[in-house]
């Protein structure tokens, strides 16, 4: 008779499931994982010191790269922390921005979501449909900062400027041109603003086109319903949060519970499941791309109608116009010792947290009145989730632990920090 | 936003703890620091008591307080010279390993700090636990009470090097395997100390100490207040209207 123990096996760091770069120890009785145990920190940048070294505005670009697929809504959380210590509000009409950036953030994150989950699982096809609306979505974000990715646009105070008059459009090459390239420009005539509405009057139908390709999908459904199986009281003690507590059933959204921004202003539902298993994270994601879409459309309604400044008028914290500073002395100083010095923050400490797509992405700032900041923490949703790995898939077959990675929705940016 | 007002927390925590707990309150948030003996006690009843329900644990983060409140640039006064070149000092990025800022006299370097968050009440609370001694920075571990700040834990140990006593599995999370030391202590160089590079003649990877100087662009200056309140007062009057 055979002998049989377990092995170890590992999984990663160079492996396409792997979501970057995560190495995986796998303890295994045959093809059912007995023990778990990630190994994270091959991405481990140190954020948090390196932010220690600079004035408090240029690290808000190191935000960007610690998850790296919802970028604005982790300025957010760290821009937010500033202005608690500072005192200071932006105008109403950067809430608004803030807002739809942030709903357009969680649209382009669960995109890359469904695509990279869909393709993790063996479905081709959603990867390619789902980053078309993503190229889209890149536009605007390049429209509005200059940077496809990587934007840098939130500032303490407001944001870096005002929506742009024109969008930008295809011009003619050899790929596009005759009917194909009217087609492509035919949203982006006119502003920023027509070519979001314009996307987002369109966006459910193609909703449905990601749904009609998985929900019903037998083999998708094979792959998720009853597999990593998480109870609500189990999801609490492990910190999980965003999709991954409302998976399981806790109606909890900081956007309702705790809203910042505008987003007491705004009529959105928050979709709730109750199995907690991946199928039903999997509708929640997909619902909550039409709830953006919604928000979406009541900001860019919103923003129409309201021009206004989009920063505080507080020369300490923000720069002067450009102009100015040719003519007036005062804006020159301001100018120099804001890009020379930065501003310092009053002494204290504060948590700001957002709703980012993946869960709760929260800044721990601790100030002690100096121009860069004492100690920044940031607090990683998917560091909490990917710490539970190890609960949550022993039992389960060594396939079914790629179906979990996925459905964590890990970034390793923002894991390793 | 909160059935119950956030300074009621800080009532229910004085009423059932008492001194057991230092509390303020600042823009909302409720700090609470309790003493390392203390933890696992108060953290047990936070999470089971009714009033307060910390079901989840959002954050566990260590804090080194060497050096808080350092500036590296006088403007108090300008002396006969004009004021200093803000190049001195021993904040984060200026030493390296050999000259790096030896601690005296400054106690409770160490603490480690825990963020909660109640579902059912809405609320959160954030404890300061300081570690008493110094060299050997020691708090108890929470991971009997929420599995969730087990990660957290090994970050703070990695980082900070403080220990979890009763962690069941305190490893390195985020650092190489193998490195020595712990970054984010004050007293660690922004630089690093050592650098990685291929060799191509040994055929494998090799650590050699750093090659790159230290260096800061931006001195750590502390300003009076009053600088900020003028620009809000400023703001205020709209004396620019644009």
């Amino acid at each position: 008779m055979q002998e049989i123990r377990n092995y170890t096996m590992n999984f990663g760091p160079q492996h396409p499931a792997a979501h970057g770069v995560l190495r995986l120890v796998l303890e295994m009785d045959g093809e059912t994982v007995v023990r778990a145990d990630p190994h994270v920190g091959l991405l481990h940048r140190g954020t948090e010191k390196l932010a220690e070294s600079k004035p408090f505005n240029q690290s808000i670009g190191y935000m960007d790269r610690l998850d790296y697929v919802s970028m604005m809504c982790n300025e957010h959380a760290y821009v937010r922390a500033i202005e608690t210590l500072l005192g200071i509000e932006a105008p109403e009409r950067a809430q608004y921005i803030r807002t739809m950036f942030d709903e357009i953030t969680r649209i382009l994150n669960h995109l890359m979501w469904i695509g990279s989950n869909a393709l993790d699982l063996g479905a081709m096809a959603v990867f390619l449909y789902a980053f078309r609306e993503r190229e889209e979505l890149m536009d605007v974000y390049e429209a509005v900062s200059g940077a496809r990715m990587h934007a840098t646009y939130y500032r303490p105070g407001g944001v870096y400027r005002d929506l742009p008059e024109r969008m930008s459009q295809y011009r003619e090459s050899p790929w596009h041109k005759g009917k194909d390239l009217k087609r492509l420009n035919s949203w982006r005539e006119g502003s920023m603003l027509d070519f979001i509405e314009a996307f987002a009057n369109d966006f459910p139908s193609k909703v449905d086109e990601y749904e009609e390709l998985l929900t019903n999908n037998r083999i998708w459904k094979q792959r998720t319903v009853g597999i990593g199986v998480i109870s609500p009281e189990m999801a609490q003690a492990w910190g999980l949060t965003g999709v991954m507590l409302r998976g399981s059933g806790i109606e909890w959204d900081l956007r309702k519970k705790q809203p910042y921004a505008k987003y007491a202003e705004m009529d959105f539902d928050i979709p709730v499941a109750s199995g907690g298993d991946c199928y039903d994270r999997y509708l929640v994601r997909v619902e909550e791309m039409r709830q953006s879409n919604r928000i979406i459309q009541q900001c860019v309604k919103w923003l129409k109608a309201n021009p206004g400044p989009v920063m505080v008028q507080n020369f300490k914290v923000a720069p002067p116009k450009r102009e100015e500073m040719k003519e007036d002395m005062e804006a020159l100083i301001h100018h120099f010792k804001l890009f020379t010095e930065g501003y310092g923050v009053p002494a204290g400490e504060t948590y700001a947290a957002v709703e980012a797509p993946k869960g709760e992405f929260g800044c721990y700032l601790v100030s002690d009145g100096a121009n860069k900041p004492f100690r920044v923490h940031l607090r990683a949703p998917g560091f909490a989730h990917l710490s539970s790995m190890d609960a949550f898939v022993r039992g389960h077959m060594l396939a079914d632990v790629v179906a979990m990675i996925g459905t964590y929705d890990l970034v390793f940016g923002e894991v390793d920090r | 936003m909160t059935d119950t007002p956030t300074n009621s927390l800080a009532e229910r925590l004085s009423a059932r703890f008492g001194d057991t707990l230092k509390i303020s309150v600042v823009r909302r948030e409720v700090t609470a620091e309790v003493a390392a003996d203390d933890l696992l006690a108060v953290a047990t009843a936070l999470r089971d008591e009714a009033p307060f329900r910390f079901g989840v644990p959002i954050d566990v983060c260590g804090i080194d307080y060497l050096g808080y409140g350092q500036t590296e640039w006088d403007t108090e006064t300008v002396s006969g010279t004009g004021f200093s070149r803000g190049v001195e000092g021993e904040a984060v990025g200026r030493f390296t390993w050999a000259d790096r800022p030896r601690p005296e006299g400054q106690k409770r370097r160490f603490a480690s700090v825990v963020h909660l968050l109640s579902l059912e009440n809405n609320q959160r609370l954030r404890l300061h636990v300081f570690c008493e001694d110094d060299t050997l920075p020691m708090v108890p571990s929470l991971t009997g009470i929420w599995p969730g700040v087990n990660w957290f834990e090994r970050e703070s140990f990695d980082l900070f090097g403080i220990v979890y006593a009763g962690h069941p599995d305190l490893r390195r999370i985020l650092t190489d395997y193998g490195f020595v030391g712990h970054p984010f202590r004050k007293d660690f160089p922004l630089i690093g100390n050592v650098e990685v590079r291929y060799d191509p003649e040994q055929k494998r990877v090799v650590y050699e100490p750093v090659s790159i100087e230290p260096r800061v662009l931006v001195p750590r200056v502390i300003r009076d207040d009053a600088d900020l309140l003028q620009a809000k007062a400023e703001a205020a009057d709209n004396w620019r209207n644009n």
